[in-house]
């Protein structure tokens, strides 16, 4: 090798290419990966500053700062894939403080042998739920693990946000009489995702609600204000889960109402067919919401104005119990109780 | 045990299988043990597999007999 | 869903409701037993209980094939998948479910063991299409429902000529089953469970008929009312025990005529019967050594028989001894009776087999009858 090495002398193949151990091996490959894929996707000059940080000015007031990894099996899915869900997850658990979000931090664990053409998709939809969220991916980093010891992809991503004076959310704040609202339809992303697992394959036209919440979110504090308990996305276990940890942080149950509560025809039918129960499905793009009761109708509304929250409802109330149970009134007429899920969620037969 | 579902044939594919949709979900299943199904059917799915064809009819009786009760409770209240 | 939705209708479960209220007799109770899980869940899922009258009881009883499924079976499952030739597939159900010494197919898969859920015997079968170098096998549980389709895979693996797909069967018989409850020694012994009738199973009905249940109507002299899963069916097959007793008659009767005849389904059990034959004994969890209650493959079909193929021995295993699983499942007992219910034995670390399936007995009472029990203690404070 007499040539003279220019730096990335061939372009990256994107159509044809993998990813190899050299790409995450600290070299020109990596260098070259990251300055034609991440930086020129991400786009913004805090990430084109090339430094291994970002640096940017606070304003006064509180912040939050979250973080949260992403293993979606398969990785594209109907309604969006493993890089949208990474981006719209960290926002969202910023907006459940009632947070603006402001940057995100993005991590790859990349398996090797993984298509480059996959990682551009994955890291182009990112891109793209970023800049529709209006919050850039600021700073980095990417590693490559030998084929076996990762799933394709494993993104991490960390988010930082500032909350509005006077607001102070949090799970250990619902008392009883409040109220308790929605934002939408429930079991939507999870459904999507298993319609495409392997052995399980069903054709149905339901997408994940995989989306950025925060304008839902500023929407009902400009409603609601500190009237606003808490919030809460219910994703992994679904409703029933983050009732359960609500219940448990607040020390209140739930009473709720299944009839309010908004399924869609085919996510229920999907759930029939798989055993499942559309409370504990999970859910990328929805709210809930405990508010104090005089303020329900407000925040309702004001959720029911934004595009994320058309189907808003109001779903149930918060009980004094010391059993912290979920309570849920049957649309059939009885009672019962929601529980923790126990174990994975697994489809049954019986 | 043996969760099984009302199921609507839309097509039949041959070799002893049917397409069936559940409220607009849809899912190839066998129906070895139903072999002579039509499209329009209801069939009771259980496992991937088509158990029992469902009578219409007497889904409609069934539901007759208790709006029947309703009316039977609803005189003596 | 269309016949799915009509059959919860909340209006015509009130209408319902109170027509049993008016049916049922001040001066006594009723005790009924619903075999199977699938009524189980729904009378838990759709809270209806609390739309009968207090005099009428349900007791649950043991028609769910994941909680009657032996400790010794699971064990002989898990030794399988632990073969590295063998992709053991499963129906989801069975992962969870406790081995002996804390084990179970969860477990050894996250030990390395090759096991897939499935959700279907095609699926089984199509990765045994596509893995030839694997031994796959398929893990068979259930009763008469489940069964013809193990029949049809192992049939259609024949005609693919596949040499690496085999079954492990432990497909069960309900009318056994029910027999066993009735005639058990210790029901007699401690005499603490009347059953007063049975709502008898749904989907294994469109399979076996109606008529397989006239022995023991007669037999017994106790009434069975064959139901659908939705929860109007419940309490429709109730109101039609009811009226039974009532009137001192012990018939079998059909409520779920929309998929149920009395002669079943001629071409499923035509399929098992070309494929499966009695077994003299079979374990069952809860209720011990139940004679001819038990399906395996014939001869014929010892190509596709994974207990040949593998040599698998039969090991028994203990419950543990403090679980009363047993006595439950029979009806002799309640959940709450039991020393480990709620303590040790939760849905998150199942010790007995009512626990596992969301269909056990415990399991639907963890879910709703604990709440039942505190809205009481609140209502009496």
């Amino acid at each position: 090798m007499n040539r003279p090495e220019k730096p990335f002398r061939r372009k990256l193949d994107i159509r044809n290419g993998r990813v190899d151990l050299s790409h995450g091996a600290g070299g020109r490959a990596m260098a070259q990966l990251v300055a034609d894929l991440f930086v020129a996707a991400f786009d913004n000059e805090m990430l084109s500053a090339g430094n291994d940080q970002a640096a940017f000015d606070v304003s006064e007031g509180r912040m939050v700062m979250t973080t949260d990894g992403y293993v979606v099996s398969p990785l594209f899915f109907p309604g969006g894939d493993i890089g949208s869900l990474a981006v719209h997850g960290t926002i969202n658990d910023v907006a459940m403080a009632g947070a603006r979000p402001l940057y995100l931090s993005a991590s790859f664990i990349i398996e090797e042998g993984f298509l480059l053409s996959d990682l551009a998709q994955i890291v182009g939809s990112m891109a793209a739920a970023a800049r529709d969220a209006g919050v850039a991916i600021v700073t980095g980093d990417t590693k490559v693990v030998e084929r076996g010891k990762a799933d394709g992809v494993f993104i991490s991503t960390t988010g930082i946000g500032v909350v509005p004076e006077g607001l102070s959310l949090s799970a250990d704040a619902a008392r009883p009489g409040d109220k308790v609202l929605l934002s939408g339809t429930i079991g939507d992303h999870g459904i999507a995702v298993m319609s495409k697992r392997e052995n399980l394959t069903f054709e149905t036209e339901i997408l994940s609600d995989s989306a950025a919440l925060h304008g839902l979110v500023a929407d009902m504090v400009a409603a609601g204000g500190p009237c606003l308990r808490l919030m809460r996305d219910p994703t992994r276990g679904g409703l029933a889960a983050t009732l359960n940890e609500v219940a448990a942080s607040s020390g209140v149950g739930f009473r709720l109402e299944e009839s309010a509560i908004p399924v869609r025809p085919q996510v229920h039918a999907a759930c029939e067919f798989l055993g499942l129960d559309p409370l504990y499905v999970a859910n990328e793009g929805k709210l809930v919401a405990v508010v104090a009761p005089d303020h329900a109708e407000a925040v309702l509304a004001a959720m029911q104005g934004h595009p994320l929250g058309r189907d808003a409802a109001l779903i149930g109330e918060v009980v004094a119990d010391d059993n912290r149970f979920v309570q849920l009134t049957t649309a059939f007429g009885g009672g019962r109780i929601v529980d923790w899920l126990s174990g994975d969620q697994l489809p049954r037969i019986c | 045990m043996c969760l099984a579902l009302p199921a609507e044939v839309t097509e039949l594919l041959g070799d002893d299988m049917a397409r069936v949709s559940l409220d607009g979900v849809g899912k190839e299943i066998s129906i070895a043990l139903v072999p002579d199904v039509a499209v329009g059917d209801y069939v009771i799915l259980h496992v991937g597999y088509a158990l029992s064809r469902l009578d219409k009819a007497e889904a409609e009786k069934t539901l007759a007999l208790f709006a029947e009760a309703g009316l039977t409770s609803d005189a003596a209240q | 869903m269309k016949f799915v939705d009509e059959f919860r209708d909340g209006a015509l479960a009130k209408k319902l409701a109170s027509r049993i209220a008016q049916s049922v007799r001040a001066d006594r109770d009723y005790a009924f037993m619903e075999f199977c899980g699938g009524h189980t869940h729904a009378i838990s899922r759709y809270g209806v209980e609390d739309l009968l009258p207090a005099n009428v009881r349900m007791v649950h009883g043991p028609g769910c094939p994941v909680c009657v499924l032996p400790v010794g079976r699971i064990d002989t499952a898990i030794r399988l998948a632990r073969d590295p030739r063998v992709t053991l597939c499963t129906y989801g159900d069975l992962m969870r479910v406790p081995g002996s010494n804390g084990t179970s197919l969860m477990k050894a898969k996250a030990e390395g063991a090759d096991i897939r859920m499935v959700y279907s015997t095609l699926d089984a079968l199509r990765i045994a299409e596509a893995e030839p170098g694997r031994e796959v096998v398929f893990f068979a549980i259930g009763f008469e429902t489940t069964t013809p389709p193990t029949a049809i895979a192992i049939k259609l693996a024949g005609k693919k000529g596949l040499t690496n797909f085999t079954v492990f069967c432990n497909h069960v018989l309900t009318p056994s089953a029910i027999q066993n409850i009735l005639e058990s020694p210790d029901v007699r012994d401690l005499g603490t469970v009347r059953i007063d009738g049975f709502v008898g199973p749904a989907h294994v009905s469109t399979v076996i008929g109606t008529e397989p249940y006239a022995f023991f109507a007669e037999e017994f002299e106790k009434p069975v009312v064959i139901a659908g899963f939705e929860p109007l069916d419940v309490l429709q097959a109730v109101a039609m025990l009811v009226d039974q007793v009532n009137e001192g008659r012990h018939e079998v009767e059909n409520e779920y005529t929309r998929a149920v005849t009395p002669e079943g389904n001629e071409v499923a059990k035509a399929e098992v019967a070309e494929v499966f034959e009695l077994r003299r004994s079979f374990e069952w969890r809860g209720l011990g050594e139940v004679p001819y209650s038990a399906l395996k493959l014939k001869a014929k079909y010892a190509d596709f028989d994974a207990e040949a193929r593998f040599d698998l021995e039969y090991i028994p295993a203990d419950d543990n001894p403090a679980c009363d699983c047993g006595a439950i499942l029979r009806g002799v007992k309640e959940p709450a009776d039991c020393k480990l219910f709620g303590t040790v034995c939760t849905p998150e670390t199942p010790m007995g087999s009512c626990m596992v399936s969301s269909e056990g007995a415990c399991a639907a009472h963890w879910t709703y009858g604990r709440f039942r029990a505190a809205s009481r203690v609140k209502r009496a404070s």
